[in-house]
């Protein structure tokens, strides 16, 4: 079984959101996506100062078996990327949902988060998914 | 719905990611490729490879059948036992498949081909052989191991019956044993050390299990991959196919040519393929750029298209990017990769990567 923080927000494409206030939020890729994907390899991210629009490709995740895309679940500013990714990928494996952060985002539209799938949405997703 | 082997239920019961291959269903890995990459380097590990299809080729005409049906030469196995990797061709020269054989006997012969042209293969091999002294047999009631590793073989060997492990002890590498129903060859896809084994679907859940006792890691589909493009070992379907012939796909050497009046299907197109020349090259790459090299992207000198990659991937023994690419003949030693509209540097090196834990290029 995948874990689904409940405090976070979803997008059907797999990443996860969290709120850090002020308008911010931390993005990154879901336990459900990163077993998926197998152990990851290599780590594309956006530059810091770019723009990003929602449901866009804005960073590629590479695992052994593929590469695959990341789509930015909201429209904002990159303000953050987290670098230590690229020498250790591993780490989106191990913890997805703390060290494992992919980019943080300046929201255009502070609104725009609290529009997004909650943890049980998230979940019927999941299993509609497995079935 | 996809076949399954006599160990499936291993598999699920130790919660393999399970996915469609070659009309099977495998394990692709069983929590970590990475893990289960870096075991057979370091220790041992178990690949249940029963999806691959084990044929005997028996009868008066056996021999004379695979001199003309393999592109390499089975007159090259003196000794029984011993082992030979050839490619099996089109009248044209392309591939129709690559696989093992085993010689055990002057009238008996064990084929290993690959587990998605089994069907067509056999079809091949069956209207080749019209009018011959040859009977081809599938061999669907055993399964097949590998075991690979530096500690595979002292694994392994306790748990094989008293003459067969003496036997097994002993073999050199490329050569087999067989007992009853079992083979046991010191063969394998990863460029580590290890046997490979033959036995009846029955007896293979208990030596399964009995091998995870004695420490031997459970590796899948990803790690095989991983292992073998490290080893510089070619994937049919991948590296080479019908449409391609083995000089183009760096397998010029299973290719036979001597004696010259033996005449195997599909040496006159490999002749003429010689004659023309300007061949291309099959060659290995080294990204030397982060980022992950895959197959099917192209390959560039300067502005100029050269190539494409054939296999590619993350080589966890160097922590690095490696590709096995067909390339035009006048290729350098640099080149670029387009990997998503960028053009990755790149050098170019000759496989194997890998051999026996060790790296064989210089990073």
């Amino acid at each position: 079984m995948s874990i689904v923080p409940s405090e976070l927000k979803y997008v059907k494409t797999h990443e996860w959101i969290r709120d850090e206030g002020g308008g911010v939020v931390t993005v990154g890729i879901t336990d459900h996506a990163q077993k998926l994907l197998g152990d990851l390899v290599f780590v594309e991210l956006p530059e810091v100062g770019s723009q990003v629009q929602t449901e866009s490709e804005c960073a590629v995740v590479e695992s052994v078996k593929a590469a695959s895309d990341v789509y930015s679940p909201v429209t904002g500013e990159i303000v953050a990327v987290n670098t230590d990714l690229a020498d250790a990928p591993e780490t989106i494996n191990e913890d997805p949902y703390e060290s494992g952060w992919l980019f943080k985002v300046q929201l255009a539209d502070p609104e725009e988060y609290e529009r997004l799938m909650d943890a049980d949405a998230y979940i019927q997703l999941c299993a509609a998914e497995n079935e | 719905m996809e076949q399954r082997t006599a160990l499936h239920a291993e598999h699920v019961a130790l919660g393999a990611r399970m996915v469609p291959f070659g009309g099977w269903d495998m394990p692709l890995h069983y929590g970590s490729q990475l893990d289960e990459h870096r075991a057979v380097r370091r220790a041992a590990g178990v690949f249940d490879v029963s999806h691959m299809l084990a044929l005997d080729v028996r009868g008066a005409g056996a021999r004379d059948f695979l001199r003309r049906v393999l592109a390499n030469d089975v007159a090259r196995l003196r000794t029984p036992g011993k082992a030979l990797y050839s490619c099996m061709l089109t009248p044209d020269g392309g591939v129709v498949d690559d696989l093992i054989v085993y010689f055990l006997a002057d009238d008996d012969f064990r084929v290993v081909v690959n587990a998605g042209t089994a069907p067509k293969d056999l079809d091949w091999m069956a209207a080749q052989a019209r009018g011959a002294d040859v009977t081809l047999t599938p061999r669907r009631d055993l399964a097949m191991l590998a075991v690979q590793g530096p500690a595979a073989r002292g694994a392994v060997l306790p748990l094989l019956a008293g003459p067969l492990r003496e036997a097994a002890a002993a073999l050199a590498p490329f050569a087999a044993a067989p007992a009853g129903e079992w083979l046991v060859a010191r063969t394998g896809y990863t460029g580590e050390d290890g046997v490979e084994l033959a036995l009846p679907n029955a007896e293979a859940p208990a030596f399964w299990r009995a091998l995870l006792a004695a420490g031997v890691t459970p590796c899948g589909l990803g790690a095989r991959d991983t292992l073998r493009l490290e080893a510089g070992m070619n994937l049919y379907g991948q590296d080479m196919d019908e449409s391609v012939s083995p000089l183009e796909s760096g397998l010029g050497w299973t290719v036979a040519f001597d004696p010259p009046d033996r005449d195997f299907v599909g040496r006159g197109a490999l002749e003429a393929l010689r004659v023309r020349g300007d061949l291309r090259r099959f060659v290995g790459l080294l990204l030397d750029d982060k980022g992950v090299l895959r197959a099917h992207q192209k390959v560039f000198a300067g502005d100029r298209e050269i190539g494409e990659i054939t296999s590619g991937g993350y080589a966890p023994t160097l922590d690095r990017s490696i590709a096995f690419a067909r390339v035009a003949a006048g290729i350098g030693d640099r080149c670029t990769v387009a990997v998503r509209g960028r053009h990755l540097a790149a050098r170019v090196v000759r496989p194997p990567f890998v051999r026996n834990g060790q790296a064989l290029i210089g990073l």
